[in-house]
């Protein structure tokens, strides 16, 4: 018998619904498409729509980091997102640890407590973290970039989720081997739940990489803009040179297209896991 | 001394020891400022004076004042339009992804990449896009056929759904994929019991998937509403100076806020607006947690 004969058929149906739905999806993508072929063209060529440029050129890109900013910001945002992510990951994952394998008085209200920080919008805290970070000098430093965010209410929960559902024997075996309380913690009990650790790695560094209402608010100085804050500045003065502002753009947006081709799998995955980003 | 701790001793002593710094954060960054916002709002605050009490008269001000309920009903036309038209589109998209074998993993990926990138970039491609002829490819394309000029984010009617469609564009792959997920775990079983009784498609979907839907779909709900009553980097980049214009047409709460307290440096009047967004999401919250329950 032949492999034909079983193949089920392909009804026309579905050949409509996926030309469809990649029709859709390709028209997702056209605004990152005419971002970057804009920003390969000459400012006399912006008018031009076609999408592939006539003669593209990198002299945008060249005229872009010859300024220095772009770099600057570049490096501010990359320190402090990696910094975040590390101290995220760190405490987040610890603390979930303690609250869900730990049997001691006032967990359960440590553990609500850190919950219910979930419900305060960011919005509300923002005031009061620029008033305490002008009063301590914190306005334009790299610490006042991250302080925020050091620790997160969603990071604990769903890192205390993961370690429920590593057994106790395991931990107890460890502890008559004589292992430290943080040996257990980190050999032991880390290794189990490293898809929950990557996707709370990537949501955090990309959330924090496209922040923008409280970097905005506590930078001033040019030096310490992060990179969405520098573009929006960036933007507003090349107003009319749309070739730069879209070389901007595309400069910011380039290192999140990377993250999300080479992740995707475990990005994907993260999303449904935990239901957000933040 | 630790020695001669009891097992249970020697675990308390640990959780604390492991907690101390993380609790001691959660404090003076999530629940002292709470507190704080909440008394700020009582004060006349501004950075250049001492804080003085002042009682309920910022929120006094604030409901005589005709700008926050322009800003307050354009939040909720953000949701209002927002919400329906996202939950749509996603829904239709997941809806036949779900059937497709052939490539699914990159047309999903395509309709996810926007959700991951920075908002404040897209939002000047976006603006870019809405510029008159010769420049904005919308104009540009509506040239091309025929069909007259628009005036877009210059117009007082057309801004807000202008600055919002990027904003639903960036969300639709997070529904997509949420969706999906709430699909594949309907049993097959109940499909194939359908099919057998003869049902049409459109009876299944009705009386099938989409009342077994019903928690995913309550998520979404929650989750994209906070996301469009919060809108902020969209309206901050695509209009003029930032501004929320033209006559305040696209400014949201939180932009409100934003000026209120780092253009006017009124911390008071802002944060007592603050204490509004708070209450609006908290009951969206409790609405959820609500409804879930009576499931």
């Amino acid at each position: 018998m032949s492999a034909a004969l079983h193949r089920p058929r392909i009804a026309p149906g579905r050949i409509v619904a996926w030309t469809l739905l990649a029709l859709g999806g390709i028209v997702m993508i056209m605004p990152f498409v005419f971002m970057i072929s804009t920003s390969l063209k000459t400012p006399e060529q912006v008018y031009d729509l076609r999408l592939i440029p006539l003669r593209p050129t990198l002299k945008n890109y060249v005229e872009l980091f010859a300024d220095a900013r772009f770099l600057n910001w570049f490096v501010n945002s990359l320190v402090t997102s990696t910094i975040v992510t590390l101290s995220v990951l760190f405490f987040d994952s610890l603390v979930g640890y303690t609250l869900a394998k730990y049997r001691f008085r006032g967990r359960s209200f440590v553990f609500i407590a850190i919950l219910s920080t979930l419900m305060i919008p960011t919005e509300m805290l923002v005031i009061p973290w620029y008033l305490m970070s002008a009063s301590l000098g914190w306005i334009d430093t790299y610490w006042g970039i991250m302080f925020p965010g050091l620790i997160t209410g969603f990071g604990v929960f769903l890192m205390r989720q993961f370690f429920s559902t590593v057994p106790d024997e395991l931990i107890d075996a460890a502890r008559i081997d004589g292992l430290s309380e943080f040996r257990i913690w980190w050999e032991i009990a880390l290794p189990l739940v490293t898809p929950a650790m990557s996707a709370l790695a990537i949501f955090t560094f990309l959330g924090n990489w496209t922040a923008f209402l409280w970097p905005l608010i506590v930078t001033s100085e040019k030096d310490l803009f992060t990179v969405p804050v520098g573009l929006s500045s960036f933007a507003s003065e090349n107003l009319t040179r749309w070739e730069m502002v879209m070389t901007g753009a595309a400069v910011s947006t380039i290192p999140t297209l990377i993250v999300f081709i080479v992740f995707q799998k475990y990005i994907i995955r993260g999303v449904v896991l935990s239901g957000l980003k933040g | 001394m630790y020695d001669r701790l009891t097992i249970h001793q020697k675990q308390a002593f640990w959780a604390w020891v492991f907690l101390a710094v993380p609790v001691v954060f959660f404090i003076v960054v999530r629940f002292y400022p709470t507190f704080d916002a909440a008394w700020i709002s009582l004060t006349n605050w501004s950075l250049f004076r001492e804080p003085k009490f002042i009682g309920l008269a910022n929120y006094k001000e604030m409901f005589q004042d005709p700008v926050f309920w322009k800003v307050f009903a354009n939040t909720f036309k953000y949701l209002a339009l927002g919400l329906p038209v996202s939950l749509l589109i996603s829904f239709t998209v997941a809806y036949y992804l779900d059937r497709v074998r052939f490539m699914h993993g990159l047309i999903r990926g395509l309709y996810f990449v926007p959700y991951l990138t920075t908002a404040v970039a897209m939002a000047w491609v976006w603006r870019w896009f809405y510029q008159p002829v010769p420049i904005g490819l919308f104009n540009d394309a509506l040239s091309a056929v025929g069909l007259p000029q628009q005036p877009f984010l210059r117009s007082v009617d057309q801004a807000l759904p202008s600055v919002l469609a990027p904003a639903i564009w960036a969300g639709l792959g997070f529904q997509v994929i949420i969706f999906l997920a709430g699909l594949r775990a309907i049993p097959e079983t109940y499909y194939e019991a359908a099919r057998i009784d003869g049902v049409g498609a459109w009876t299944i979907l009705w009386e099938i998937t989409l009342p077994l839907l019903k928690p995913t779909l309550l998520f979404l709900i929650v989750i994209s509403s906070i996301g469009f009553l919060r809108i902020f980097d969209q309206v901050y980049n695509m209009t003029v100076d930032g501004q929320g214009g033209p006559l305040n047409a696209t400014r949201p709460l939180v932009l409100n806020i934003y000026n209120s307290a780092f253009v006017d440096y009124d911390m008071g009047y802002a944060t007592a607006q603050t204490m509004v967004l708070f209450l609006v999401l908290l009951v969206i919250t409790i609405v959820q947690l609500r409804l879930l329950r009576s499931k």
